[in-house]
């Protein structure tokens, strides 16, 4: 067993896991009970899994619990029913929802994206979710919802 | 704040969460059973109302990610005049809810919905004549306000309170009033859908979520070729890996059960098996001449009328094309997943399954239990979009938690779900069409070659590999719906010839056979439109009689600026192109019109559709953001359909096992979709889920033939194909 340190959400946490290889979507999901990331192709190919990494969106299904260091965000951390992160009130304000599965990976791969390029075009938004997938076909209210939100955040 | 959270909020303040016939009969009748009654003909089988006034709805219809949960949510809060948030909606529970039928075919407003709203008004018939005799006046004078019943004279009584000791387990009058359509509050609006806060906060639970004390997790390893049978495994193989429970082999049923999840899928992963040979396949480039060959069954004549053979013998000009549409997989996002529990000799399987009723039935025959030793129960997952392997990954958990002995959670990997999924069978037509003297439309026929069965129940893999029975039979669907023609022409025959097998054991994916055949109906009618010379929607009003089909294809032609689109220029390098299609679905249920604009590059044979024009009629609209919401989806999943979409598979496998073998839409490539809904809300509501899905093959089709005059016969449309068509068309 090997001890790792992290930061989940504002909070350290021990990881006590027996195999460094173990993807950290894992851990996330079965340890900590934090449903927000989830499997969907456990290759890095569709997007479901996506956390923040230091900010950045990465693919918790392959990366492995020994290469974190730093602080990992969950759509959990991002915001809560309470208190709504901006993309989150997008969401729901633009029923950008079919199944949901996708969803999480949507929301966290463009607050990502959103710090870095904070009033994206349409065209941007669309490639930087190119490979994000989404079975539903709800797209089109996706990229409304990445571009209410980015309105939304210039505003305030 | 969220409609969900407000009710979270009023369930808990009212100290009652959910009340279940089980725990707390809500109606005491005169005789008291420990069981919830579950029959289609009982109101208590839909409906309850406890002593605080909420009302929970127990519907065998389940939300697919569709958005039925809120839609059937507005048609009880209706129907009963109580306020939105005091109704809770329980789902696909064997135990407790009706079985209602199949999640599918775009039923669960046309049918489910009916069948709720019947109860409802039943309950308000019920109550108000309860409420009648207490305020000693005739019922007629009564009103329901927000779960209040208002007498003329001010007098107020809460619906709970009418109940008492009373019973509500009485027949559905199929006769109760329905509220007139004009008084409605909550049907027609567009209600924030119930589950999205939940979904996008990570609140929510799906199947994939759900865990029970004691639970392990399973794995299970696939044949490593279709039809292979096991030799030997060694288990010694996977001795390294801590938290190993058990290996279960059942015949070619082979499973490992671990502690953890990562322990499971690297043992799943690493265990040594010898599997053997197979490669019964037909090869892949030889697919269309196997179907041909294969034996056919039956034909069943969908449409016959007049005498076709005659009227095309006689015809001045015949027309005839083959189309095809490939296998397609169901792809959810989120691989199946389900929970199994035994209880001594008692199942209780959590499951994403379209059919918990089914599934009962199929588990309860896989491990020789009677149905009433079994309870599956609906839990949300990701989409299905028709009979994915939601219902394997329950009989694999099934068969792990019995030879465990303990309860196990499986969820199955990329490759399973890809690999083992039951597909979308080949689709083949032949079409014939002979135009008179006159220059009418005289003659129609069409072969379909599908295979033979309807939508019963899918062999589940696992039963299949253990050697067991779980009431498996050859089950495409209702494949050979709109083979036959909304349109009036005097001699018609259209036949399904039912194959006695199809390389992959099939099943429903959305719009099942209707997207096929509507593709083969739909571009060859427009290819006799453009013999003849006559503008494709002109050709399709000449021969519809229907008057609200013609009134959506009117509202279709303003929305799209049909009649006044440019003329595409043929021989540019890159073109735009506008195609019509048309859909009555089954012939009896909701109308669809739509215009694709697509652009062709001649050279690299690319299309890109970049507009949807939908016009969609369902008659009475019970949410209009979830059906322009379910409208979008069919246009985009179907798009990926029509585009991309192919299995690959060798003559040992499915070789299509991930997200790059198999490629679906990406955001880039998604058009615009411009919907115009029509409302008729004294009309009954029919199903938006699935008929849009059915046209955008043939709309995509006529659009590439308006943009450059060359005809695409076989799903999918890539650019290779293109290009064949496009010199097959200069050769000519």
């Amino acid at each position: 067993m090997s001890a790792y340190q992290l930061n989940v959400n504002g909070k350290d946490v021990i990881a006590d896991v027996d195999d460094p290889v173990m993807p950290l979507l894992y851990f996330l999901r079965n340890e900590l009970g934090l449903h927000g990331p989830r499997f969907g192709c456990g290759l890095g190919q569709c997007g479901a899994c996506t956390v923040h990494l230091n900010g950045a969106a990465i693919r918790s299904c392959v990366y492995p619990i020994g290469n974190v260091q730093g602080k990992i965000v969950t759509l959990e951390g991002l915001g809560t029913p309470e208190n709504l992160h901006p993309l989150q009130r997008a969401f729901i304000d633009e029923q950008a929802v079919q199944c949901g599965y996708c969803i999480n990976g949507m929301i966290m791969q463009a607050a990502a994206f959103l710090k870095r390029i904070p009033k994206p075009t349409e065209d941007q938004v669309r490639e930087e979710l190119r490979p994000n997938l989404c079975r539903c076909g709800t797209h089109i209210r996706i990229v409304r919802a990445v571009m209410r939100a980015a309105q939304a955040e210039s505003r305030a | 704040m969220s409609a969900l959270i407000e009710r979270r909020a009023l369930l808990k303040a009212s100290g009652a969460l959910i009340v279940t016939f089980a725990l707390k009969p809500p109606f005491v009748g005169a005789v008291q059973t420990k069981t919830k009654p579950v029959g289609l003909d009982s109101v208590d089988s839909y409906l309850a109302i406890d002593s605080g006034g909420l009302v929970t709805v127990y519907s065998g219809k389940v939300d697919l990610g569709t958005g039925v949960r809120t839609a059937l949510t507005q048609i009880v809060a209706e129907e009963l005049d109580v306020p939105f948030a005091t109704v809770t909606l329980i789902q696909g529970d064997t135990e407790l809810t009706p079985d209602q039928g199949v999640t599918f075919g775009s039923l669960s407003i046309q049918n489910g919905g009916a069948q709720l709203r019947q109860a409802a008004a039943t309950a308000r018939q019920a109550l108000l004549k309860i409420a009648a005799a207490r305020m000693k006046v005739p019922p007629e004078t009564l009103t329901i306000d927000a779960g209040t019943v208002i007498g003329a004279d001010h007098q107020r009584l809460a619906l709970q309170a009418l109940i008492g000791n009373q019973t509500l387990s009485i027949k559905v009058d199929k006769t109760a009033p329905l509220k007139n359509p004009d008084s409605y509050k909550l049907v027609g609006q567009s209600v924030p859908r119930l589950d999205i806060p939940g979904k996008v906060t990570g609140q929510f639970t799906f199947m994939q979520d759900f865990k029970i004390p004691g639970m392990y997790h399973g794995r299970v390893i696939r044949p490593a070729a279709m039809g292979a049978k096991l030799i030997s495994f060694d288990e010694k193989s996977i001795a390294g890996i801590p938290g190993i429970v058990k290996v279960v082999r059942q015949e070619s049923f082979l499973g490992v059960i671990a502690k953890t999840e990562w322990a499971a899928i690297k043992a799943m992963r690493q265990l040594s098996v010898v599997w053997s040979d197979w490669s019964e396949l037909p090869a892949s480039t030889e697919l269309w001449q196997h179907v041909r060959q294969t034996k056919v069954i039956k034909d069943d004549v969908t449409s016959n009328k007049g005498d076709s053979v005659r009227a095309l013998a006689s015809a001045r000009d015949r027309l005839q094309a083959t189309y095809d549409f490939a296998i397609h997989t169901h792809g959810s996002i989120g691989p199946s997943c389900a929970v199994a529990k035994f209880d001594g000799d008692r199942l209780t399987c959590w499951s994403a399954s379209q059919a918990t009723h089914n599934l009962r039935k199929q588990l309860a025959a896989m491990l020789s239990l009677k149905d009433e030793q079994v309870r599956c129960i609906y839990i949300d997952g990701a989409g299905c979009y028709g009979r994915n392997a939601h219902e394997d990954a329950a009989a694999d958990a099934a068969l792990l938690a019995r030879a465990v002995g303990a309860p196990v959670r499986v969820q199955w990997m990329r490759e399973d779900e890809h690999g083992w999924d039951p597909k979308g069978p080949p689709t083949l037509l032949d079409m014939r069409a002979g135009i008179d003297s006159n220059g009418k439309i005289s003659a129609w026929e069409s072969e379909l070659f599908i295979p033979d069965g309807v939508a019963g129940y899918v062999a589940l893999v696992g039963a299949d590999h253990a050697g067991l029975d779980s009431l498996g039979k050859l089950s495409p669907g209702g494949v050979i719906q709109d083979l036959a023609i909304p349109y009036t022409i005097e001699n018609v025959k259209t036949v399904a010839h039912r194959l006695a097998s199809t390389p992959f054991k099939p099943a429903w994916i959305r719009s099942p056979g209707r997207m096929q055949n509507s593709f083969a109906n739909e571009s060859f009618f427009d290819e006799i439109a453009a013999h003849q010379g006559v503008d494709p929607l002109a050709a399709r009003l000449e021969y519809l009689t229907d008057a609200r089909a013609k009134e959506l294809l009117e509202r279709l032609a303003t929305l799209s600026a049909w009649r006044t689109r440019p003329k595409p220029d043929w021989h540019a390098s890159k073109s735009t192109g506008w195609g019509l299609a048309y859909v009555k679905y089954e012939l009896v249920r909701t109308y669809v019109g739509v215009v694709c604009e697509a652009e062709v590059d001649r050279k690299s044979g690319e299309i890109a559709p970049k507009r949807f024009f939908v016009v969609h009629d369902c008659g009475q609209i019970i949410n209009p953001d979830g059906v322009r919401n379910q409208i979008e989806g069919n246009v985009v999943q179907t798009v990926s359909r029509v585009m991309k979409e192919e299995l690959q598979f060798s003559q040992s496998k499915v070789t299509s096992v991930n997200w790059a073998s198999y490629p679906i839409l990406q955001f880039p490539d998604v058009p615009e979709v411009v919907i115009d809904l029509i409302d008729r809300p004294h009309e009954v509501p029919w199903g938006a889920g699935e008929p849009t899905a059915a046209l955008i093959p043939s709309a995509i089709s006529n659009a590439v033939f308006n943009a450059i005059g060359v005809r695409l016969r076989s799903v999918p449309f890539t650019p290779l194909k293109v290009r064949a068509a496009i010199e097959h068309t200069d050769r000519i």
